[in-house]
């Protein structure tokens, strides 16, 4: 039979450590669903994702049910958007109405892939999609976006990157409203991967499957829980522990992987072993990097010690799973961690420090508030910025920072549930970066790309 | 399908008893029963198997969790594999 004390850990870590599947998210490619009348391929998708992702979440519930570990979100990420626009034409919008309509059919959180990839530059479909991305996300709820704009192969389209420092602000302005939650379905990639079951940067890549089920783990409360039981190890005893934690935890969202996958008669794709933080007590990153010994996350040392989690994540998941994927590694979302909110309140977390953390965590720069009165050229040159990092080291990196109308510094944007809240950050306004975003075109890919 | 019900709380008279009816109730066959008492917890795990059970896994699984109510205890129905998976390589 199995130990007693292995039953009451995996316990634990359910009902005191926020252990959870934080996603089961069906990918669905919509090429098939391309027809010369726009509104007859709207019908196509609408057909074609209800039909596969009907019982997605009656699945997800049962499992649920008979494994006793939560499956937090039930998702679905299609083919990007912007490649139907292409070849059926139409308002885009017409399509993310769809999206809409097969979610609240299905019943799922979210739909991400209203998405387009411009990385080496525009073809039929992108702009305008790219261009309706402020309206698409204000008419619908549940719809995420997304735009490749850099990567390591073929450089940063700065043109994009251009465009995206307004449509940022825009979809911002559009659903002031609401706290400006449109850019918190809005993100901006360099080196984007194509089977990412987190929202809202999912997209179904057009090299994937027909249909493939992903899983998403999450669980930073076990490993902080597991890192506060050896008060005086030196640093090569913590990453042992979070390496054998990562693996636990991995080995669970293969299970369910495995199982969904099974029931749906879908193939199963891959587990991203992301940390996924959430603004509950006990569920966060930044909470994990300060029992590694940092006074708070943001002073000197963070980096280091993201680093050492980002990598000892990795490692200890590649082993526990037949696939690993998507992100995989430590997410760095601000208004979704609880100690990365206070660090960042108490003044002791900027954003220069935040970007510096990018370059070893899983993604970027994430649910971050910047002053409503951050103009374009400022976003643009931080996507900028951004993608550099992400061109030059190989890795994902991302922007979705949101324009907080009418706010700036001090306050806070309330977006609620799994995107918390966010205080707003000191943005550098004294000086602009305009000239340099307005000489648009692009930054050669670097000599990293030349591996052939 | 073979599953765990795990029981912790503060010990008590009859907790096993209680258990057992249920289990008996659903035709499900106890394999196996491992338990302690810890600091005036108590930590019951069963392991038991429910493909002749009268009764479907979730049916099985809220009775359990009704006595849990009742009795102030902390009871749950866990598929196996879930700690096969875990903690076995």
């Amino acid at each position: 039979m199995i130990n007693l004390t292995d039953i009451i850990e995996t316990i634990n870590m359910i009902s005191e450590e926020n252990l959870d599947i934080r996603t089961v998210t069906m990918g669905i490619s919509l090429l098939d669903c391309a027809d010369s009348d726009a509104e007859k391929a709207c019908e196509k998708i609408y057909n074609k994702i209800t039909r596969l992702a009907g019982n997605l979440v009656k699945v997800g519930e049962d499992i649920e049910r008979e494994y006793g570990i939560p499956i937090i979100n039930k998702r679905i990420s299609v083919t990007p958007i912007a490649m139907l626009v292409a070849s059926s034409g139409g308002d885009p919008v017409m399509y993310a109405k769809a999206l809409q309509r097969a979610a609240d059919a299905t019943g799922v959180n979210f739909i991400g892939g209203y998405s387009a990839l411009v990385h080496k530059g525009f073809s039929a479909g992108d702009e305008a999609l790219i261009r309706s991305i402020p309206e698409a996300l204000s008419v619908t709820s549940n719809i995420c976006s997304s735009v490749n704009i850099g990567s390591t192969k073929s450089g940063i389209n700065m043109d994009a990157v251009k465009l995206m420092g307004q449509i940022v602000r825009e979809t911002a302005e559009i659903t002031a409203d609401r706290d400006c939650i449109g850019c918190a379905k809005l993100v901006v990639f360099c080196n984007a991967v194509e089977d990412n079951p987190f929202m809202a940067g999912a997209f179904h890549g057009v090299g994937e499957p027909d249909c493939v089920i992903h899983v998403g783990v999450s669980g930073p409360g076990v490993v902080q829980a597991a890192l506060k039981k050896c008060p005086d190890g030196d640093l090569g005893q913590l990453a042992e522990i979070i390496k054998r934690t990562a693996f636990k935890i991995t080995r669970m969202g293969q299970l369910v992987g495995t199982e969904a996958s099974r029931r749906l008669g879908v193939p199963f794709g891959i587990v991203d072993l992301s940390l996924a933080p959430t603004p509950a007590v006990g569920d966060s990153v930044a909470h994990i990097l300060e029992e590694m010994g940092l006074e708070t996350c943001g002073t000197h040392g963070t980096t280091a010690a993201l680093a050492m989690l980002n990598d000892a994540v990795k490692k200890g998941g590649v082993m526990a799973s037949s696939s690993v994927g998507g992100l995989s590694g430590a997410f760095i979302p601000v208004s979704e961690d609880a100690g990365m909110i206070a660090a960042a309140k108490s003044g002791d977390l900027e954003l220069s420090k935040l970007e510096a953390m990018t370059a070893v965590c899983s993604v970027g720069l994430d649910m971050i508030a910047i002053p409503g009165e951050t103009p374009a050229e400022v976003i643009s040159a931080i996507i900028a910025d951004e993608a550099a990092i992400g061109m030059v080291n190989t890795k994902t990196t991302a922007v979705r920072v949101i324009p907080a109308i009418g706010k700036s510094v001090g306050e806070d944007l309330e977006f609620g549930g799994l995107l918390g809240s966010g205080p707003i950050m000191k943005v550098n306004l004294n000086k602009s970066p305009k000239k340099f975003i307005d000489r648009a075109g692009r930054i050669p890919a670097p000599l990293q790309s030349l591996k052939n | 399908m073979r599953t765990v019900v795990s029981v912790m709380g503060k010990d008590a008279v009859g907790i096993i008893s209680k258990v057992s009816a249920i289990c008996n109730e659903c035709n499900v066959n106890i394999k196996d029963i491992t338990q302690s008492v810890l600091d005036d917890i108590f930590v019951m795990v069963m392991l038991t198997d429910i493909s002749e059970s009268n009764c479907d896994f979730a049916t099985f699984s809220d009775k359990m969790k009704a006595l849990g109510k009742e009795t102030c205890l902390d009871i749950r129905v866990m598929h196996e594999d879930i700690f096969n998976s875990m903690h076995r390589i």
